[in-house]
């Protein structure tokens, strides 16, 4: 198992600079994610870990040691493309023992290894069925068993669920993060999918044009986003971000928007304008009779456990999560009020969150 | 627009019967989801329903009319594929006005233009109607696949997967939107997913499939919270349901013959609890910004319930569970109402 230092990283395809000096630490033992739209250089900057491309400048190291300019097959790392390649000629004891065979590993090590690993997966029973006959699920396991027979130093995947359908990929989603907390391997892992990387990361990335644009915890990239970016990207339905003219002083708890007066955390710095985006999460909206933001509801979505009801307001479109027994008709005047200590702040030409009571106290998750 | 029924429709595919004896009453502006997994029958009922398949039992009608042998394009209906195809030669406006100047209809050029720029305004394209096809994102593409059964006003719309090859964002606009314009145009919508959310948010009723056969059909809402059976119980929600053995949790008064309960992941009340009082464990908490997903282990069960991200149980973490609202099934996974 290993810790992954990335210093300074960067990557240009001729005048296109795919990763810019990128910077981070994954502690061994963790669960990484490089989350991001496509373009974005995630999966640059994976291929250039696992040594599948060549850095234009910068450091690499695993546990200490530069590894920037050595081959892949040097650096003790397994790369999973795709979970869900079997070899269907083979038995399931055969597919999980193969990749040691091909290494001209012991036939008794393999067979211990293999079983070790089949009672880790939970599929012991499977071991001497054909692949062809199992289920879906215990088809992944196996997979998953064949890349982690080897013990490598850390895990990098590249969208391995991409292929799956929905349901699945939440079953998958929650079956890697239990094998990774039996396990405990360093995994770099890459998704465009927020909930994906919400769901399993202990550290998220998010990258946006070859930059990392925020590095941390799953709630604390959700509860502070850094960037209208993140705010955007991260968060299903997404934050509602609201636009509107002026500025604020520092120490400033309040703004107005279409003239309704809205409580915000005090302002750590100036915003200067001029332009501002005020970012409500959909959870943070609450509905008021009287006062608040007035609106008229679009179209309720019901969930089962909760609804997003989306309702049309002066300034923009804003969507509110809700219990699902909240009856509401279509058209129905509302009013709207935001939790205040939840809300962020931002210059909408920076993009940047402007720093506020939000961003103190102790990081949480 | 009009009401659509299929009246114990079958067919087979060789040894395999793709669809069974199904019965389903559309009615007039009603918008009617067909849920189910890869091979469910989903998109065989619709063709079924276009007249892409002929049955091999059973009647079709549409607006009180049998059209079981009566050719697709004298059905009054209108398709909309999973993947949408343009005609990459021709303008938006084109593309929109293209069913429209069929020989069949003798529309004249002005009527053909307000119909397709009240579409294109329905569906946020008015600014592109003068782009080639080409020139649009993905999204704008298969607004205008849409936009382009929608100029027709048929008698219904039959729909496989529209939004699946489109990414989340986009999706959950169009959902929005299609939704709103279907009951703007009381329209009647026959729409095939397997893709739980729109099933949620946009059908009047979902009708699940399974193997053939339409094993439940009603509101979202029932199909949710009023489950048939396991199968159907499994098709919603997000975690999907817990399926503990009985006796596993306190929930109440199970009926006679109750093996199995099903507990949503919203239907767990869970307090802290030390030493004795203890059923379960913590295992690790999933933060998903909104919510929390605590996992955690009872005897040899994993569960998953929602926790507020302001709750503060965390890894290794004793608990004490209980059911509210459980649902009681049998040991072949069919529903117990008690």
């Amino acid at each position: 198992m290993a810790e992954i230092r990335v210093q300074d990283l960067r990557k240009m395809f001729g005048d296109f600079a795919a990763v810019k000096e990128s910077s981070f630490t994954i502690p061994d033992g963790s669960f990484f994610c490089l989350l991001g739209p496509s373009g974005c250089g995630k999966t640059t900057t994976l291929r250039m870990i696992a040594g599948l491309e060549l850095p234009t400048s910068g450091q690499i190291l695993l546990d200490g040691e530069d590894v920037a300019f050595r081959r892949a097959s040097e650096r003790d790392i397994a790369f999973v493309f795709q979970l869900f390649a079997l070899y269907p000629h083979m038995n399931v004891r055969q597919n999980i023992g193969f990749p040691l065979r091909c290494q001209g590993v012991s036939r008794q090590e393999i067979r211990q290894r293999v079983e070790e690993t089949a009672r880790l997966l939970r599929i012991d029973h499977l071991l001497d069925s054909p692949v062809s006959g199992l289920a879906g699920g215990d088809r992944q396991r196996v997979a998953l068993g064949r890349a982690i027979i080897r013990r490598p130093k850390a895990f990098l995947m590249d969208e391995p669920l991409g292929t799956l359908d929905a349901e699945f990929r939440t079953l998958m989603c929650a079956e890697l993060r239990a094998l990774h907390n039996r396990i405990g391997a360093t995994t770099v892992y890459v998704t465009h999918d927020q909930l994906e990387a919400m769901s399993m990361a202990d550290t998220i990335a998010i990258m946006n044009r070859g930059v990392v644009e925020q590095l941390g915890p799953p709630q604390q990239v959700y509860d502070r986003p850094a960037s209208l970016f993140v705010a955007d990207f991260v968060g299903s339905p997404a934050m509602n971000l609201l636009s509107f003219k002026g500025s604020l002083d520092q120490g400033a708890d309040k703004l107005a928007l279409d003239g309704t007066e809205i409580v915000i955390p005090p302002l750590q710095e100036p915003a200067a304008g001029p332009e501002l985006v005020l970012g409500v999460r959909p959870e943070h909206v609450r509905f008021t009779s009287e006062g608040g933001l007035r609106g008229q509801v679009f179209g309720a979505e019901y969930l089962g456990s909760t609804q997003v009801v989306t309702v049309d307001t002066a300034v923009g479109q804003v969507k509110a999560r809700l219990p699902a027994d909240r009856q509401l008709k279509l058209g129905e005047p509302i009013g709207l009020t935001f939790r205040p200590e939840r809300l962020s702040l931002f210059d909408k030409a920076s993009g940047r969150a402007v720093r506020s009571a939000l961003h103190e106290g102790v990081p949480r998750g | 627009m009009a009401d659509v029924q299929l009246i114990g429709v079958t067919k087979r595919f060789g040894k395999v019967t793709a669809v069974s004896d199904l019965t389903l009453d559309i009615g007039d502006g009603e918008f009617v989801i067909l849920l189910g997994p890869t091979g469910a029958g989903k998109t065989t009922t619709l063709r079924l329903a276009a007249g892409l398949e002929k049955a091999d039992g059973g009647r079709v009608r549409i607006g009180g009319r049998d059209v079981t042998n009566i050719a697709p394009a004298e059905r009054d209906i209108a398709f909309v594929f999973q993947q949408f195809s343009l005609y990459p030669h021709l303008s938006v406006f084109d593309n929109l006005a293209f069913p429209l100047r069929s020989p069949a209809r003798r529309m004249s050029s002005g009527e053909i233009r307000s119909r397709v720029t009240e579409v294109a305004s329905l569906l946020h394209i008015v600014p592109k109607l003068d782009n080639m096809a080409t020139a649009l994102s993905g999204g704008e593409m298969q607004r205008v696949a849409i936009g382009r059964a929608l100029v027709r006003r048929p008698a219904i719309y039959l729909m496989d997967e529209p939004l699946s090859s489109l990414d989340a964002k986009l999706r959950s606009e169009l959902r929005l939107e299609l939704k709103r314009i279907q009951a703007d145009l009381g329209s009647t919508v026959l729409f095939v997913t397997h893709d739980q959310i729109e099933a949620l948010t946009m059908a009047d009723r979902i009708g699940v499939l399974d193997h053939g056969r339409l094993v439940q059909l009603g509101s979202p809402r029932r199909i949710y919270e009023d489950p048939d059976s396991i199968y159907v119980a499994t098709r919603l929600g997000q975690p999907s349901i817990n399926l503990v053995p009985e006796g596993l949790l306190p929930a109440g008064a199970p009926p006679a013959g109750a093996k199995i309960v099903g507990l949503r992941t919203e239907n767990i009340r869970i307090e802290k609890a030390n030493g004795s009082g203890a059923t379960g464990k913590v295992e690790w908490v999933e933060h998903l910004g909104d919510q929390n997903h605590l996992h955690l282990q009872v005897g040899e069960q994993r569960i998953v319930t929602l926790a507020s991200p302001d709750s503060d149980l965390g890894p290794g973490d004793q608990v004490k569970l209980s059911a509210v609202k459980p649902l009681f099934f049998d040991a072949a996974g069919n529903r117990l109402r008690g």
